[in-house]
């Protein structure tokens, strides 16, 4: 018999605090003996693996800076640095000896030509290398305010104007018949998965270049999750901001909470393509080509398209429009931004999930939702027409996201 | 309530940023404590390009002056730091530039683009309290004396003299597993013959007698293999000493020329690139003709072990060490011999080229007639050949690698020539 506590009188504080406290202070006793005594008899010496990234490469008029970080287990020394192949000198702050997870900057005089690939080595203390291969030196944008206007027209020019122009389909929409709504919602599901996707894979790509350190895969789960159940909150609010159409079981967010809830989610995706916009320029590991910023701006109407399709049964004045056209595209700016002036890899891991996430939770509310037959838009999918337009979402997205392949 | 938390951080921070303004202007104006005098002549900062150490936060007034003889202009460079990158000195012409140290860091001064100056350093060292001395670590100072040393020094062994009027020379030789530097700041876990790479240069006369106390003090077995004419049993290839144990090698000295010895212990690749080698030296019974002599080991550092690629090349066993630390002082005119030997692995031919001079070739050294004169030797893995030559005119001279990236990466050197 396993005494149970009097259902009537309340535990103590005392008892409580060491409830919680015990395993803790037993882990931490464990941890003691561990670190003290523990790794000597357990013979769990030798020499640990060392691992210098060099997170950041920044080229300035005769001088490149390399921002590097000690991801191993221990500390480690820069001994030698070399360019293409070649020791060269360089200036390190705040010093050779990096402790873990600490940071250093190497500043290195070089004649470097844009255009041209640098390969950057760090031999540490112990012989061993540390690499990172700049395909294409383009210079650094330093925060000045005329590339914060380069950038921020840049990141309008691909986001906001296109999310506008697609916006602009909404007369269109209206004059087709009524019949079409669901095709139009439909569509609008082919092109919301098409995005989630898209972030994720784009996730992918950094995820093999970030040091195994930052577990970037969880920093991914942690931005969708998070984003997923975040956005659960604000469909809520909206909803019971702006109302439903229907009652009881046949309930639905109106068409307004509906298309602010999509230029969220599609915003959150935007942040995330500012960000690889502006990284990508920074690093020189893509040249924009003007061919390329075209394709962004095509790629990126049909997320205007995408806003539309709830608002084509019900009312929305030209400021709903622009809110929603700055929510949906505005983000590609401060991404851009971002991006250019502030990158770091695994952040942006952060910001695609949370891109991802939100997708996913838009699309989920609008598969719940009631079609105009009154049954769920899962079962209005099984019609051909609009099982047809899901997937012409999707094609829709995946051919005009060949013109930003790269 | 919350208003006023808001007006109040809002307040505080333009008060902290107003104060960090005005600290930063002060700064702006505190007169410098210390000066120091720049030299720029002969592409070098004060004749050696010093490390300089300083106080972190220390004002330094630097006095920078173009004391070339011949119309070069430089420009000075403290990179990383936001030293303002002026214009060009022209000879004679001197300038002010007061730094504010950073907190810590070590910083390259160049005279941009001409990497040949400089670059030394400038470090700010903590803690602040402890007097600023540039620092050589031990590791570095050894492996840079080593490398000079061997330059010059010969091993002659215990001589004693025999009936036929040749020598019996004895020598002890280790074989020890010790951590060496083999480029500033990088380490490499060594194989040696008695502690050091290259190995001691064992030196006598052709027709000598040789006896080699050879005892390995490492973890697994080794060898000694001379090149040379010896019987079976002296070639150091199926006689592997394990740990612990003494061999001795006996064996006449023969033919006269530039030889080697290495360990011959499977892998020997691995057992050479590790740095079990030296330069074995029979003189000639008639003496070569009198000169300045010069003993240069080329080999690489594969330090990171990976058995593919050497990450430095190096003479003597350290990047860069005739180049930077130690420019061989020589005379113009005079005659300059150099014992040169290629023991790099994993590349297959490594060379020498010398700027402003050529040189007469002896392949081996096994006859005393030169067979080529030129100004750059390829040789192939345990190749060697010594090389005889003198400078017509004093000043720098380099001399390097012809593979330019294994020159970049440590196989670089300069002669001083006085006049």
């Amino acid at each position: 018999m396993t005494p149970r506590p009097d259902p009537g009188k309340p535990p103590s504080a005392v008892r409580v605090w060491l409830a919680g406290m015990g395993p803790l202070l037993l882990v931490a006793a464990m941890t003691w003996w561990f670190l003290s005594s523990g790794v000597a008899w357990l013979r769990l010496g030798g020499v640990p693996i060392e691992k210098l990234a060099i997170e950041r490469v920044v080229f300035r008029p005769q001088e490149i800076v390399l921002k590097v970080r000690n991801e191993g287990p221990g500390t480690l020394s820069v001994g030698q640095l070399l360019v293409n192949d070649a020791i060269w000198d360089f200036s390190i702050t705040p010093g050779r000896e990096i402790g873990r997870m600490k940071g250093a900057t190497l500043s290195i005089p070089y004649d470097w030509l844009p255009g041209e690939p640098y390969v950057f080595t760090i031999v540490s203390g112990t012989g061993l290398k540390h690499s990172r291969t700049v395909e294409l030196a383009t210079m650094t944008p330093s925060a000045s305010p005329r590339s914060f206007l380069v950038f921020g027209v840049l990141g309008a020019y691909v986001g906001v104007i296109p999310v506008f122009l697609g916006l602009l389909w909404l007369p269109f929409l209206r004059a087709m018949p009524r019949t079409w709504m669901d095709f139009w919602l439909s569509l609008t599901i082919g092109l919301l998965l098409f995005l989630g996707v898209d972030t994720l894979k784009e996730s992918i790509d950094i995820l093999g270049r970030v040091a195994a350190y930052w577990n970037g895969v969880m920093l991914v789960a942690l931005g969708v999750v998070g984003a997923f159940f975040s956005l659960n909150g604000v469909g809520r609010v909206l909803t019971a901001r702006s109302g439903t159409t229907g009652t009881g079981a046949s309930a639905r967010p109106s068409g307004m909470a509906l298309a602010t809830l999509i230029a969220i989610g599609i915003g959150l995706h935007n942040l995330g393509e500012g960000l690889a916009i502006g990284a990508a320029y920074t690093l020189g590991e893509v040249a924009l080509g003007s061919f390329l910023i075209v394709g962004f701006t095509l790629h990126n109407t049909t997320e205007g398209l995408a806003i539309l399709s709830p608002l084509v049964g019900g009312k929305a004045s030209l400021r709903d429009l622009g809110i929603l056209g700055l929510l949906g595209g505005g983000p590609t700016i401060i991404g851009a931004w971002a991006g250019a002036f502030t990158y770091s890899d695994p952040l942006s891991l952060v910001f695609l999930g949370i891109g991802a996430g939100a997708i996913f939770q838009v699309v989920r509310v609008l598969a719940r939702g009631r079609a105009e037959g009154g049954e769920s838009v899962i079962e209005s999918l099984s019609r051909p027409q609009n099982a047809a337009g899901l997937l012409a979402g999707f094609i829709i997205m995946y051919a005009t996201s060949l013109l930003v392949a790269g | 309530m919350k208003r006023i938390a808001l007006t109040l951080v809002l307040v505080l921070a333009l008060v902290g940023a107003a104060l960090a303004f005005v600290g930063r202007d002060k700064e702006k104006n505190l007169p410098p404590t210390r000066t120091v005098v720049m030299s720029m002549k002969d592409y070098t900062f004060n004749d050696q390009n010093p490390t300089l150490a300083f106080k972190p936060g220390e004002r330094v007034r630097f006095i920078i002056t173009n004391d070339e003889p011949t119309p070069v202009k430089h420009n000075f460079r403290i990179v990383g730091m936001d030293v303002p990158c002026e214009r060009e000195l022209s000879p004679g012409e001197s300038r002010e530039i007061i730094v504010t140290i950073p907190p810590s860091g070590e910083f390259a001064y160049v005279a941009l683009a001409a990497l040949l100056i400089g670059p030394a350093h400038l470090t700010a060292q903590r803690p602040p309290s402890t007097p600023p001395a540039p620092e050589i670590g031990p590791l570095a100072r050894a492996a840079r004396d080593h490398a000079v040393r061997t330059l010059t020094e010969f091993d002659y062994g215990k001589a004693t003299p025999l009936r036929d009027g040749t020598s019996l020379r004895e020598y002890w030789i280790e074989a020890k597993h010790v951590e060496v530097e083999v480029a500033p700041g990088v380490r490499f876990p060594a194989w040696t013959f008695n502690g050091a790479v290259p190995g001691p240069t064992i030196r006598c006369t052709e027709g000598d007698s040789i006896r080699i106390h050879f005892t390995n003090h490492g973890t697994m077995p080794h060898s000694m293999h001379f090149h040379g004419i010896h019987r079976a049993g002296m070639d150091g290839v199926f006689e592997q000493v394990v740990p612990g144990q003494t061999f001795i090698y006996e064996f006449r000295a023969e033919p006269f020329g530039l030889h080697l010895y290495h360990c011959h212990t499977m892998p020997v690749k691995m057992h050479i690139s590790r740095g079990l080698f030296g330069v074995f030296l029979v003189d000639p019974k008639q003496p070569r003709p009198k000169a300045r002599e010069m003993v240069m080991v080329m080999n690489g550092f594969d330090t990171d072990l990976n058995g593919e690629d050497n990450e430095f090349y190096t003479v003597n066993g350290y990047a860069n060490v005739f180049f930077r630390d130690y420019p061989i002082p020589v005379k113009a005119g005079e005659l300059q011999r150099v014992y040169l030997v290629n023991m790099t692995e994993l590349d297959l031919v490594n060379s020498m080229h010398t700027h402003a001079t050529f040189f007469h070739v002896y392949p081996t050294g096994t006859s005393l007639t030169p067979s080529l004169y030129t100004d750059t030797i390829t040789l192939g893995q345990g190749e060697r050949a010594i090389l005889e030559f003198s400078y017509a005119y004093p000043g720098r001279y380099l001399f390097h690698a012809h593979q330019n990236e294994f020159a970049e990466l440590g196989w670089l050197g300069q002669f001083d020539v006085k006049p």
